[in-house]
């Protein structure tokens, strides 16, 4: 799962949860990767993305590195800020580990890279 | 013929790991969800050139993800059946895999996505699998869901294997109270072989729905022979018998009963001849 997924991933399909976002990462396995960068499509996706909360998913991982904990102004024109956030968006992938809804505790296991959403029949 | 995939066992558990490589591994089925994948992505109508943030709901092995890889895109993939999701993995697709029910609602944020395609579906949320389930509930907790997590002016695409009008009438219906314009298109729809059915739903108010292929008679439908009813009639004047009702049928028949020992008019000069073609 990479981060740009965990972004916008929100536990709000389970009863009781208002906003359900963002939610908790607890990683017992990290993964880097390489991927080919676009910075059209990175530009683009700084609009939609929650910043703050991508920071702090990035902390939680231990690959903050130097991304700046704000978007910067004409990022779009700023290779070095858009490749930065290539890096954290697009290459790291959590493998193994747990995402914690914030109103209630939930744990959804990821397993082999892939978060398992699926809620019990008495949690819809 | 083993009848439609959803009446045998729910999603999960029909696309089991022998199934789910069986699935990817078919040659024909992969011909054929790579040409309605990028018939899906043709009636999402995005911006020229411009890589995009999709969703494929039902994404499976990802067969029809692999398109939107090739067409340069970013997507997530929904799937309930893990079996299907770890050969899409072995297979090492590009997008995000996410494990996850469609009916129970997608866990995604507001305007997440710039478009969403599903490739043969939808279908599987008509049926309820468990006692629980309410089949028109659930499309609308997805839809609903969908709805709000594509970006405004967006699209979702859906080809799918409607069982008959009602569940058509079911989905369409549910689609639109979630806020959804939009409508059927049909593809090749005088060809029982190549029709194809495509829910174009819009979030940006009502537009003109895209047009279908094939509906003038004189294209062909791809990949299919023309003729079909010509090379029928053929197989049949091959086959050694004489074909039914005509003369010699009528002879035959009536040696197969005196065979049989049954009761059986004589044979006469009157015997199969042609009757007069006008009612009196």
């Amino acid at each position: 799962m990479k981060l740009l997924t965990h972004n916008i991933l929100t536990s709000k399909c389970l009863k009781g949860v208002t906003v359900g976002y963002p939610l908790g990462i607890v990683a017992k396995e990290v993964k880097v990767n390489e991927v080919d960068f676009n910075p059209e499509f990175i530009s683009r996706m700084i609009q939609k993305v929650d910043w703050p909360a991508l920071c702090k998913a990035a902390e939680n991982l231990g690959h903050l590195d130097d991304l700046p904990l704000a978007v910067v102004d004409d990022y779009e024109n700023n290779e070095e800020f858009l490749k930065k956030a290539h890096h954290v968006l697009m290459e790291i992938e959590v493998i193994n580990g747990d995402l914690i809804c914030p109103e209630t505790g939930r744990k959804f296991p990821v397993t082999d890279g892939i978060p398992n959403m699926l809620a019990n029949e008495d949690e819809v | 013929m083993s009848g439609r995939p959803e009446h045998q066992a729910p999603p999960e558990i029909f696309y089991g790991e022998d199934e789910a490589r069986k699935y990817t591994r078919n040659t024909r089925m992969m011909e054929i969800q790579l040409v309605m994948s990028e018939r899906a992505v043709e009636l999402l109508c995005l911006p020229e050139n411009q890589p995009c943030h999709l969703i494929d709901l039902g994404c499976g092995s990802g067969l029809s993800g692999e398109t939107l890889t090739e067409q340069g895109h970013v997507w997530t993939g929904v799937d309930i059946s893990s079996a299907m999701l770890g050969v899409a993995k072995e297979r090492e697709v590009e997008g995000d895999l996410v494990l996850g029910d469609l009916g129970q609602g997608l866990p995604f944020r507001a305007g997440a996505f710039d478009g969403a395609i599903s490739i043969s579906a939808l279908q599987w949320l008509c049926n309820a699998d468990q006692k629980s389930h309410n089949p028109a509930k659930r499309l609308y907790a997805f839809f609903t869901s969908l709805y709000g997590c594509l970006s405004r002016g967006s699209r979702a695409v859906f080809q799918f294997y409607p069982e008959n009008s009602s569940q058509v009438e079911l989905i369409t219906s549910q689609a639109m109270k979630a806020g959804f314009t939009g409508g059927l298109v049909v593809d090749y729809p005088n060809s029982t072989k190549a029709k194809k059915f495509f829910l174009c739903l819009m979030t940006g108010g009502q537009q003109p729905l895209p047009t279908a292929l094939g509906v003038d008679s004189r294209e062909d439908a791809p990949n299919c022979v023309a003729f079909s009813q010509k090379r029928d009639r053929m197989k049949q004047l091959r086959s050694g018998k004489a074909p039914k009702k005509s003369r010699d049928w009528i002879l035959e028949k009536k040696e197969r009963r005196r065979r049989q020992g049954k009761e059986t008019r004589d044979d006469s000069k009157f015997t199969g001849r042609k009757r007069p073609s006008h009612v009196w």
